[in-house]
């Protein structure tokens, strides 16, 4: 078929699978659909959709799963969330609804959408009757083209001037923004404007404060700086037209006969860079890397070709290449993701390798969890997982072996394994096209990730040494930084609310406003925990919301308690609790209130409160497994720790 | 390729759009009588139909074929262009 081989080139039939490359291609797409569609129950006909939608689909494929998937209805099913997404926008965007959808799917979100009418996103905003409100969305998308921004701008137009008009148009935005977190209670995603404007100059363009070309790429630099300033995340099209080419993105007939900013065959990329910004706002971007090392972090076998037969490094392009892998690897781990190693390798001859070739940019001290032995790789995947802590969700496997991919994928469908490209060349840009480590924010916490995860190997090797467990959380020496929210590390905090999946009791995703708003709010508490010990700073990781409850005021209610998985089983759960009766009883109260939700991630503290001593509060709850507990805070007597408390600095 | 194999595409392109088996096309068929081929059906026809064959129809075109037949004919004029 002419749109699986053809050429690739601007525009060509071949836009949406090449986009997609890192997804395996279909193999049988028709004979799965069938199947899929055939399945006997809800969630099983969903399992198979949305293991067609981890392929690479064409458009047209997307939309026939599409067609699949929305003949499902909104049921819910396990493993699968829902989202309701409110899609604002200037242009015709209902072709984009399918591979919005699909790629949701990829991620186990199923995303129902509301379309706002065409270029009516002011009135529906601030018509509290309107469909929009009605539909209550969770998410609202603003999808806008900058014509109307620009048009009024004279091509003559002074700096300020130009600088003027674009404020403005900035500030009408923020005024959307606002709108839409108050009375929506909305997350807010901002896509950048698509620079389809044509040069009137040509390169002079640069030089001209009102060309047209030159004021869309101000309005995104400007758009950018609000949209940090306001907690809005961005959804950057404007840099997706540069990676492939506008002409990719944007078809002027499309625009012509439907005002269609969005060419419909860049539907299926614009789904994926959407549902990764939405996977990013609720902590389900990828967390760890791990690689393969043979053929992926250097050339050649390390077993057969020894340490001065690899290819790695200055003076050959292959050499380069990979090394470059290494690069790119070390960026990540500067902003916070964890790297592992999985490789069928003698364990000496591999680490000798990080130890003793020179070119190696790589260090053994970076990789947090190093798995190279014979077994299976599945089954190293797995115990890495296990070892750091983090779910086998969170992994992105990295092997230039299509066969081990192959495997993985068949034994751990949830890993993420790119279709690595045949050339070493490629690899970095695969990795970067597939943006499993999208994020939505950059903290301090994130950067020293790397060093956290290094100090626990120190602190494993503690534990090994230790007569018990008791001994080694001694040897530790941990001091507890605590205090109420701070404004400096809200950013962390909002991040830990929305990331942390295991130690969560009810996974309430709040964003910037939304806490801020708990941290005035009369008679609430926060508390957030830092923790240190001999070998270092653990960094910000616990924290919690307790507020009143309504009708009861002498009860505070814990709305939320999250916990960082680095530093379970470290007493951390036993201070904070008797740092939250302490600063309760302060507040006047008498009880605390605490619900448990579960979710599929949440299990390791299912038990949690009665293990603190908490008792059971009647109440049946709603939600399947969800539990309602209560703690009298004068029967309360304090948990023996061997954590030092240490008051924030306020 | 022949009128005859670029219509029995068309027929299986819209089937797949649609999610209808029972579509048939034929020379003469016009969208309106096709159930559930919306304008916004159409677009995404001609984009598959597009990305399938490799060629590109004008605005012009796009916005007055007259029935499929005219949709097929074009599209072997194109082909046979090159």
């Amino acid at each position: 078929m002419a749109s699986e081989n053809g050429a690739p080139g601007p525009g060509h039939p071949t836009a949406p699978r090449r986009m997609l490359g890192w997804l395996p291609a279909p193999t049988d797409f028709r004979g799965e659909l069938r199947a899929a569609l055939e399945a006997g129950t809800h969630p099983e006909r969903l399992h198979r959709l949305a293991a067609l939608a981890d392929q690479r689909l064409s458009f047209l494929e997307t939309i026939q799963v599409d067609r699949g998937l929305t003949r499902q209805g909104q049921e819910p099913a396990p493993g699968f969330s829902p989202l309701r997404l409110a899609v604002l926008a200037s242009s015709t965007v209902e072709h984009l609804s399918p591979s919005i959808r699909v790629a949701g799917l990829r991620r186990r979100l199923l995303i129902e959408i509301h379309v706002g009418a065409y270029s009516q996103y002011r009135q529906e905003l601030l018509d509290p009757a309107s469909a929009l409100y009605r539909f209550r969305p969770q998410l609202v998308l603003f999808s806008l083209t900058p014509r109307q921004a620009i048009a009024g701008v004279p091509l003559g137009a002074t700096p300020d001037e130009a600088e003027a008009a674009i404020g403005a148009a900035i500030d009408e935005l923020r005024g959307l923004w606002r709108k839409a977190r108050e009375a929506l209670q909305a997350t807010v995603v901002q896509q950048t404007f698509v620079n389809v404007a044509e040069p009137v100059f040509g390169s002079y363009d640069r030089a001209v404060p009102g060309a047209p070309a030159r004021l869309v790429a101000r309005l995104n630099e400007r758009l950018a700086e609000a949209a940090v300033q306001d907690g809005v995340a961005l959804l950057d099209i404007a840099r997706a037209t540069e990676r492939d080419g506008l002409d990719a993105w944007f078809d002027q007939g499309r625009w012509l006969q439907g005002k269609f900013e969005i060419a419909p065959q860049a539907a299926p990329a614009y789904g994926e860079l959407l549902a990764r910004v939405i996977a990013a706002l609720r902590g389900l971007s990828r967390k760890c890397l791990v690689l393969d090392l043979d053929n992926t972090l250097w050339g050649g076998v390390i077993g057969d070709d020894g340490l001065e037969g690899i290819v790695l490094g200055e003076g050959s392009a292959a050499g380069e290449a990979h090394l470059a892998l290494q690069h790119y690897a070390l960026q990540l781990r500067r902003r916070g993701i964890i790297l592992a190693v999985c490789s069928k390798n003698d364990l000496a001859t591999a680490e000798q390798v990080f130890r003793d070739h020179p070119e190696m940019a790589l260090k053994r001290s970076d990789i947090a969890a190093f798995m190279a032995n014979w077994n299976d790789k599945a089954a190293n995947l797995r115990q890495i997982a296990e070892q750091l802590n983090i779910g086998v969700d969170s992994l992105v496997f990295l092997d230039d072996n299509p066969v081990e991919r192959a495997r993985v994928r068949q034994s751990l469908p949830m890993i993420a394994v790119p279709e690595l490209p045949r050339d070493p060349a490629l690899y970095v840009r695969c990795l970067a096209d597939a943006g499993y480590f999208e994020s939505v924010s950059f903290t301090a916490e994130d950067q020293q990730r790397g060093e956290q995860y290094a100090a626990n190997a120190s602190r494993e090797a503690l534990l090994k040494s230790s007569e018990s467990v008791e001994d080694f959380l001694r040897g530790l020496e941990m001091t507890v930084v605590s205090g109420p929210f701070r404004a400096v590390d809200l950013s962390r905090v909002v991040q830990l609310i929305n990331k942390t999946n295991q130690f969560n009791l009810t996974t309430r995703r709040y964003s910037q406003e939304e806490v801020a708003v708990f941290m005035d709010q009369e008679g609430a508490l926060t508390l957030q925990f830092r923790l240190l010990d001999r070998f270092g700073d653990n960094g910000l990781v616990s924290a919690m919301i307790l507020r009143p409850l309504a009708g009861t005021p002498d009860v505070l209610e814990l709305d939320t308690w999250v916990m960082s998985c680095r530093v379970f089983g470290r007493q951390l759960e036993d201070e904070a609790m008797n740092q939250a009766v302490l600063a309760a009883g302060r507040l006047g109260a008498k009880a605390l209130r605490a619900d448990y939700l579960p979710t599929p991630k949440n299990d390791v503290v299912r038990d949690l409160y009665p293990t603190l001593g908490f008792r059971p509060a009647g109440d049946p709850l709603p939600a399947e497994g969800a539990t309602r507990w209560q703690l009298d805070l004068d029967g309360y007597t304090q948990r023996p720790t061997h954590i030092t408390r240490k008051a924030e600095e306020q | 390729m022949t009128a005859r194999a670029i219509l029995d595409s068309f027929t299986r392109i819209l089937r797949d759009l649609l999610a209808d088996d029972s579509i048939v096309l034929t020379m003469e068929t016009k969208r309106e009588q096709v159930p559930n081929w919306d304008s916004l059906g159409y677009v995404s026809f001609i984009v598959a139909v597009e990305m399938e064959f490799g060629v590109k129809f004008s605005v012009a075109e796009v916005e007055s074929f007259e029935n499929v037949g005219a949709l097929v004919r074009r599209t072997e004029a194109l082909l046979a262009a090159g």
